[in-house]
């Protein structure tokens, strides 16, 4: 019986803005790029983001965030991954996160970062080469 | 490189409920990677104590809302739920969008309950191949209530009854006249009809067409299926839902159970041997370089596929007698 994986995705909308237009078209590009994406609406704790990417197994997390709260959320996300053993889903953000808050982001291990204007290909191609390997 | 606990590790976690667990299981059986097997067997001894319920009915029902109110009253009663809910893969890229859970996400992070969705991965029927054993993963894992939400289904999507053993079909108003409700497929298979956004008019109409669809009925069956209204959207109706639910559970177990689960059992090993018998034969035309050759049989018309399936399949036994 031949293996049969494919790339699991959970595209996330932390906190309160309520805009997720950009957090539907990734999820759709990432659809025909043939992974299975789950998406979980609008308004969400981290508490709930990282309880659904247990429950679904993903190996990827895409965070969309408009609300400028990412410095507040993200850390929190990156911690509760952590107390739930979830280290090695790859982690990427989208949205507005301005530049001077990129380092500071990458130190949390949210090492993808795109901002508008990415062409969706790129996102597609990162996932590809960064997605932790399983044995 | 992500370093999987080894299969054992996962069933044991499985048994005492774990979540992360129980997610690394349904993974395991989706990818249908090796281990599948020994996993599958390990937690087999310990099902068969949740009430497994399918619900189906055509896209944009309200499958996924109700679900979530069914839910809520379930964890009202103090039994824990697991779900799974499917949606169909691309034909065309092999992914998938999965929103179902969209309508549930407030029940995610409570620990009673454990949603995960799946894709079809083009398997048909209206579920995923995986399904069944992911069902099976939940129920030994200890949930009392386990409930499986079909792709938005058409009429011929049934193999929700090799899942499940009490069956919802539900109706929207508006979406049928009672000529769907003769047609044969998922009318035949429902324990239990719901109407939902029976708020909306001619929600009365859809009751009386599918009522008046069972009074055709010539065989005379041991259970009647109700036909309920429900408004998933404030919950109206659920609570009778979930009566009727446990009711059908009380026949199961009284007149029928034996019966039905013999038939699921006899579905199951039919099914396994199938995909055993298959798969060592393609291996076989695999590693021996034939595949092709009884493809182009094929492709010139030389030969009909049934009958090189069964000359392979006799030339497959007799090499069995000769070892």
């Amino acid at each position: 019986m031949q293996n049969q994986r494919k790339i699991r995705v959970l595209i996330a909308k932390p906190g309160l803005d309520s805009h997720d237009r950009g957090a539907k078209i990734i999820a759709r590009a990432l659809r025909d790029a043939g992974m299975e994406v789950i998406y979980t609406g609008l308004k969400q704790t981290p508490e709930q983001i990282v309880e659904t990417a247990l429950q679904e197994d993903v190996d990827v997390i895409g965070l969309s965030i408009l609300s400028g709260a990412h410095k507040t959320l993200f850390p929190m996300i990156m911690e509760l991954l952590k107390q739930k053993g979830l280290t090695d889903v790859l982690v990427v953000a989208g949205g507005i996160i301005p530049e001077e808050d990129v380092p500071e982001m990458k130190k949390l291990g949210i090492k993808g970062i795109f901002g508008p204007g990415t062409r969706t290909n790129e996102i597609i191609q990162y996932i590809f080469e960064n997605i932790p390997k399983r044995t | 490189m992500r370093t999987l606990p080894k299969i054992q590790e996962i069933a044991r976690g499985v048994l005492a409920g774990d979540r992360r667990s129980i997610a690394r299981a349904i993974t395991t059986i989706e990818n249908n990677s090796p281990k599948a097997q020994e996993l599958i067997a390990s937690i087999f001894p310990h099902t068969g104590k949740a009430h497994i319920i399918g619900l189906t009915g055509p896209p944009g029902s309200g499958k996924s809302t109700l679900i979530d109110k069914i839910i809520r009253e379930y964890r009202r009663k103090g039994k824990t739920v697991g779900v799974i809910a499917v949606d169909p893969t691309s034909p065309f890229t092999g992914g998938a969008f999965l929103g179902d859970r969209i309508r549930m996400q407030e029940l995610s992070t409570d620990q009673g309950v454990f949603i995960r969705s799946m894709a079809t991965r083009n398997y048909l029927g209206g579920i995923a191949k995986a399904t069944k054993n992911a069902a099976k993963v939940l129920d030994s894992a200890g949930k009392d209530v386990v409930i499986v939400e079909t792709v938005g289904a058409g009429q011929s999507e049934v193999e929700i009854i090799k899942v499940a053993q009490t069956i919802v079909v539900l109706f929207a108003p508006g979406l049928g006249d009672e000529i769907q409700a003769i047609k044969a497929g998922i009318m035949e298979i429902a324990d239990i009809f719901v109407v939902n956004k029976a708020d909306r008019a001619n929600a009365d109409k859809a009751v009386m067409d599918i009522q008046a669809m069972l009074q055709l009925n010539s065989k005379e069956r041991m259970w009647k299926p109700p036909v309920l209204k429900t408004t998933a959207l404030t919950g109206e109706g659920v609570s009778q839902l979930i009566e009727r639910i446990g009711d059908h559970r009380l026949f199961l177990e009284k007149e029928f159970e034996r019966k039905r689960s013999r038939e699921k059992a006899e579905a199951e090993l039919v099914e396994a041997i199938k995909e055993k018998v298959a798969n060592s034969i393609i291996e076989e035309l695999k590693t021996e370089g034939k595949l092709e050759e009884s493809l182009q049989k094929i492709l010139e018309k030389k030969m009909d596929p049934a009958s090189i399936a069964e000359k392979l399949l006799n030339k497959k036994f007799k090499k069995q007698v000769q070892k």
